[in-house]
């Protein structure tokens, strides 16, 4: 029973981790009054850049360092998703297009370039068979040495890749910018009045700018993670499937709040896989379990919303787009 | 002590109106360099000589009848949910449940099929279908819009969120139907054709585009003509000027986001009863989405609506002919889709606002 | 003489075919304090806007200690130390005041909010402010929230500081408490502008008076030169004979009766404190007051928009004889009960017509309900949109432009033109001509006599005391929510009312 239980917490954590980086990466950029709807699209690119670049390092090479892996990934998957989101602020924060229309366009053209790429990376080369990066998965794979001899708590919260405990980090670090320092009290006002930020004498262009791409990167992360830490190097079209919409609800059940989204992220990753570890499931009672993150997220945005407390709604401006001299 | 500081090099003011004829061309502008900026995106991936890819892209859609009508149901499909979402988004209600209030009609559609059989009349079976599927439309959109009228709760968000409730709940019922676990619905009925939208002239497809047809000039004479269409104008106008006259906002919120159900739920019917007699979670397959474009792009306007929608599904059947003829992943389309959007979505800028140049020398 | 602190030369600002500002000269020294005084819509605001760098200048010259400048950002006019408290507030509502007063502020050291609180008591003991530095800005009163806007500005060293209608919002104490505080300031040698329309203000408070007129810098006096009737004058122009024709009421009957009305706006000050007055049928009831007394509020409490708190609105109907009570009706609901009534209001394309629909459809928004059909008639709305581009000489390409196309007076006359179609009992209407040329304020002027004739009860809110005093029968003075006098518009002069108005709140009216 308990190894059970370690065992679902330890998948809840692995489900859990691209939906933290997506949704820390979402926060961000919501924080800046920026509703980034392409955040799903952005997380492919994340996934199928570490995936060119790590291809054509393991195929230049007979013996691929682990270290040169993760770091040329880590960089493309980085740039790739950098590059994206800088599309979404080139045209909503520069030509001021609407951030729907603009989020939903984007995530369009992000799954299919993943699944573009995905399918056609090794025609391209000349190469059959399927995409199989397996240096690089190790690499990514690659726990504490020691972590297996710790038995059961060993097993259950150290026996997962780096990027895992950099999700953690990165939530953590959020927070703290977003709450504890300058640069996070400025962000937040434009977020909830780019025009009084605007006559504080904040850049309210440049921090758009940057918190859309710093967190459209960091969702980008949550791409990397599923393809190498989570199914070792490997691509199946569509495969990431809705996780990146997941991450959205969860910037709405997290309340916009890093820290909480770590709690909430393993919470839907737990909820996404605990019809495994339930006994006795038919399949259909599988897929209604599968509704739930969503049906909590709808009733959280319905509560808050009634509610109106001033410090659980969304960012004042969000979904708007700003203009100094508008009269 | 100061910095000597000058006057701003670029100024960007708004504009009081631009011509038609002017934000006509800033938009045809703006199509073309897309259609050159996706041309040689395929160019660089295929070294093929761009004349060569446009003229693959044609044959994609025109160089067999069948094609053709694929391209015409294609439209069809994606136009029926732009028509859809067209009413509530003129009101200014951000309905991306599109995807799930299809998925919900298609459902009850479905259903209706694989518990009634043939134990009703075709015809009588079909009405039933029709009603059904509207009926699931209308509840998957009202939710939200309830909420929305009554706390102004985000719908952008909460219809987001109704898209993969509707999902879960398809592969529940898929689960249920089909014991075996493989998740996959089998065509319905095959045998008897029970609920299957009639073929007329030979044509699979032909009834559906005659609906969705029938629909367009309906919803365009609504939106033109009606006192309901009237309204949800004003209302998207200005939520002031409705009080003012005295409509109930509340009222006409509720009952254009419940149209904009019932017009996905139609889509649902006819993707499954006129099209696949079947349902999968991706039968909207992204044009809830791909569908907010198409009517944003056309200014809500149903019959320029026809134009988007077609342009984008030739873009896709072209970009898949490439795709196929060069072994290459069909998803190349919804690159060259993208592609596409983002030029129309930025040229906006320029009818909207100008840019000035810094007038005086710097002294 | 000294370099001033700040100068203005030839500024000009323009906002599409509207002038905000047209060559305007200005100078405040250090240690001074100067009233910017002038009507609502004369472009106060549009000009300081310039200076704290949130418009820019379409042509002109900016000077800071006698060196140009340009001022591009509000950043910019940090950099020069110029800080501007504005008429709405900005500040983040969800933000402690401390952490809006250290918003934006660009410094070497660690941030750390605990010293800006510190050093934010620092200039509360020094000035008398009093204020919790950690409470939320939506927990705090408006003169809270002024407090921390003008803490903010002070806390950024600024030495030139601007104030938009600072007392507009404040009780008599709070704002005394202010002028106090400002008084320091100036002895500390800062420079402050401050806009106001209160003339007591201005003659307690400032050493000079700049004054602006319908965009245009009219003169600027020393405060101990001059008088409230100079001032008066100065703002609201020199006596001009207009020649408007009035006539004499036919058969007055009281159509409109007005009880003890009270009603608060959202952020819940009270707009309107016991209002009571009758309207009489076949006469024009003027009502003058500074922009923001309550005009808007009363206007639409009579059209059922407004929430009132207590009160009753009687209306007199002509046909059966009975007096309705309009207190919380809607505007659909008092129409159902035969009120014929008609509300021109203030903000003509955000109330009055929907911009982007042409002429045809703003014709058909109050008559689109008639009969059953599901669809709407556009041919008697086509007819009377013809007829009223050509009966008030409407300049368009057509009756299917776009209403948000025309030019402001087109605008007008087609919003006028649809309320008159409607044979109306009670005609409201609010600030009519404002930025109207000359011939379209009189088409206006004979329009609002027509009715009167015809026997309607017209309310005409205005701004121009000229226009008031030749075309209205009685004139009520509004100030601060309550009524400060209704006079005989034949026999009162421009003097009487200009004092009425600005007859300061908390006085005899309002115990």
């Amino acid at each position: 029973m308990l190894t059970t239980l370690a065992h679902f917490i330890s998948a809840s954590i692995i489900q859990g981790t691209p939906l933290l980086y997506g949704a820390v990466g979402e926060i961000l950029t919501e924080k800046s009054g920026n509703l980034n709807l392409g955040i799903p699209g952005i997380m492919y690119v994340g996934g199928i850049s570490g995936i060119i670049s790590g291809y054509i390092y393991e195929r230049s090479t007979q013996a691929p360092n682990p270290y040169l892996c993760i770091i040329i990934t880590l960089l493309s998957a980085l740039i790739g998703s950098a590059l994206m989101s800088l599309i979404y602020s080139f045209l909503t924060i520069t030509l001021r297009a609407n951030q729907n229309v603009t989020g939903l366009a984007l995530t369009t053209f992000g799954i299919g370039i993943g699944n573009f790429f995905g399918g056609s990376l090794l025609g391209f080369f000349g190469d059959s068979g399927s995409i199989a990066l397996n240096a690089t998965g190790a690499a990514y794979k690659a726990s504490l040495p020691f972590a297996s001899k710790l038995g059961l708590f060993g097993e259950t919260f150290l026996s997962f890749g780096f990027l895992t405990y950099v999700a953690v980090v990165v939530a953590i670090i959020a927070s703290y910018i977003i709450n504890k320092t300058k640069v996070g009290l400025n962000l937040r006002a434009v977020g909830e009045s780019p025009a009084t930020a605007d006559a504080a004498g904040i850049n309210v262009t440049l921090y758009k700018y940057v918190s859309t791409v710093v967190g459209g990167a960091i969702a980008g992360l949550g791409g990397l993670y599923f393809v190498f830490d989570y199914i070792g190097g490997t691509w199946t079209n569509n495969g990431f499937g809705d996780r990146g919409w997941l991450a959205v609800a969860i910037v709405i059940f997290a309340l916009w709040k890093p820290k909480s989204a770590i709690f909430s992220s393993y919470l839907f990753g737990g909820l996404y896989i605990c019809c495994v570890y339930i006994p006795g499931l038919t399949n259909s009672d599988k897929e209604l379990i599968k509704m739930a993150p969503y049906i909590v997220t709808i009733v959280v945005l319905i509560l808050t919303s009634i509610k109106k407390k001033r410090e659980n709604l969304p960012p004042a401006s969000l979904g708007l787009s700003y203009f100094r001299e508008e009269r | 002590m100061h910095e000597k500081t000058h006057e701003p090099l670029i100024h960007i003011t708004k504009r009081a109106f631009l011509e038609p004829w002017k934000a006509l061309i800033v938009r045809i502008c703006a199509v073309l360099l897309a259609l050159l900026t996706a041309g040689l995106f395929i160019v660089l991936l295929t070294g093929l000589n761009p004349l060569e890819v446009y003229a693959e892209m044609f044959k994609g859609s025109f160089s067999t009848n069948r094609k053709f009508w694929i391209l015409l149901q294609k439209t069809a499909m994606l136009l029926c949910i732009a028509l859809a979402v067209t009413p509530a988004f003129k009101m200014k209600f951000w309905n991306l449940g599109a995807e799930g209030q299809v998925l919900a009609g298609g459902l009850a559609c479905t259903a209706c099929m694989f518990y009634l059989k043939d134990s009703l009349p075709n015809w009588l079976l079909i009405l039933i279908m029709i009603a059904a599927s509207v009926l699931s439309g209308i509840i998957w959109a009202i939710i939200p819009a309830f909420f929305k009228a009554n706390w102004n709760t985000n719908e952008t968000l909460f219809t987001l969120m109704m898209n993969y409730a509707a999902i879960q709940l398809v592969s529940f019922c898929i689960a249920k139907w089909v014991p075996n676990g493989s998740g996959v619905l089998p065509i319905l009925n095959s045998s008897t054709k029970a609920g299957w939208l009639p073929t007329l002239f030979e044509k699979q497809y032909f009834l559906n585009v005659l609906i969705v047809a029938v629909i367009t000039v309906v919803m365009y004479v609504y939106l033109k003509y009606s006192k309901h269409g009237y309204e949800l104008s004003v209302v998207g106008e200005s939520q002031n000027t409705a009080k003012y006259i005295g409509i109930n906002v509340k009222k006409i919120i509720l009952r254009t986001v419940a149209l904009s159900g019932a017009i996905c739920g139609v889509s649902g019917f006819l993707l499954v009863s006129g099209t696949g007699h079947t349902i999968s979670t991706g039968l909207a397959g992204g044009n809830g989405f791909t569908a907010i474009l198409v009517s944003w792009l056309a200014k809500f306007n149903p019959f320029i609506m026809v134009l988007t929608s077609l342009l984008i599904s030739f873009l896709q059947r072209g970009a898949s002919q490439i795709a196929s003829s060069y072994q290459m992943d069909d998803s190349i389309s919804d690159i060259v889709t993208g592609i596409i959007l983002f030029f129309i979505i930025g040229c906006e800028f320029f009818i909207n606002y100008k840019i000035n140049f810094r007038k005086k020398e710097d002294k | 003489m000294a370099t001033a602190a700040i100068e203005l030369k030839n500024i000009c600002k323009r906002f599409g075919s509207i002038i905000a500002n047209n060559g305007i000269n200005l100078s405040v020294y250090n240690g001074e304090i100067l009233s910017l005084l002038g009507e609502n819509g004369s472009g106060k605001t549009t000009l300081m806007n310039m200076i704290s760098g949130i418009y820019f200048p379409d042509e002109g010259h900016i000077f800071i200690n006698g060196e140009e400048v340009f001022i591009r950002s509000p950043k910019d006019a940090f950099k020069y130390k110029i800080g501007m408290i504005h008429q709405h507030f900005k500040l983040v509502d969800v933000f402690s005041a401390a952490e809006n007063i250290a918003l934006g502020i660009e410094s070497k050291e660690r941030f750390n909010l605990k010293k800006a609180i510190e050093d934010v008591k620092a200039i509360c003991d020094r000035y008398g402010f009093e204020i919790e530095p950690e409470k939320k800005i939506y927990e705090m009163s408006v003169s809270e929230k002024q407090t921390v806007e003008i803490l903010k500005v002070l806390y950024r060293g600024a030495d030139i500081l601007i104030l938009d209608e600072p007392t507009a919002v404040l009780t008599p104490q709070e704002a005394q408490k202010l002028f106090a505080v400002l008084r320091k300031m100036k002895e500390d040698g800062k420079s402050i502008i401050i806009i106001t329309h209160k003339l007591h203000e201005v003659l307690s408070l400032s050493d000079r008076v700049s004054v602006l007129r319908k965009g245009q810098y009219i003169g600027t006096v020393k405060t101990s030169e001059t008088n409230e009737a100079e001032l008066t004058e100065m703002m609201v122009g020199r006596k001009i004979e207009l020649n408007i024709e009035r006539t004499e009421p036919v058969e007055p009957v009281k159509r409109l009766e007005i009880r003890n009305i009270n009603c608060k706006n959202r952020e819940g000050v009270q707009m309107l404190s016991n209002i009571n007055f009758d309207a009489y049928s076949g006469e024009i009831l003027g009502i003058a007051g500074i922009a923001g007394s309550g005009q808007k509020e009363l206007l639409e409490a009579i059209a059922g928009l407004q929430h009132l708190e207590s009160g009753e609105i009687f209306y007199n109907n002509p046909k059966n004889g009975k007096a309705e009570n309009l207190r919380d009706k809607t505007p659909l609901q008092i129409k159902e009960l035969g009120v014929r009534l008609s509300f021109v209001p203030e903000d003509r394309l955000g109330m009055g017509l929907v911009g982007n629909m042409d002429i045809i459809d703003n014709m058909m928004l109050r008559s689109y309900r008639k009969g059953k059909s599901l669809f709407v008639q556009r041919k008697k709305p086509r007819n009377l949109a013809e007829k009223v581009i050509n009966d008030l000489e409407v300049v368009t390409p057509g009756p299917t432009t776009p209403v948000r196309r025309l030019s402001g007076g087109n605008v007008q006359k087609v919003l006028v033109g649809r309320e008159i179609a409607a044979a109306p009992t009670v005609l409201m209407v609010a600030y009519p001509v404002r930025g109207l040329d000359i011939n379209s304020s009189y088409l206006i002027y004979n329009i609002l006599n027509e009715q009167k004739q015809k026997g309607v009860a017209i309310i005409f809110v205005g701004e121009d005391l000229d226009v008031l005093l030749e075309l209205c029968d009685k004139i009520l003075v509004i100030g601060s929510g309550s009524i400060t006098g209704i006079v005989d518009a034949k026999t009162a002069t421009k003097e009487e009312i200009g004092l009425l108005m600005t007859k300061s709140n908390g006085g005899a009216s309002n115990a």
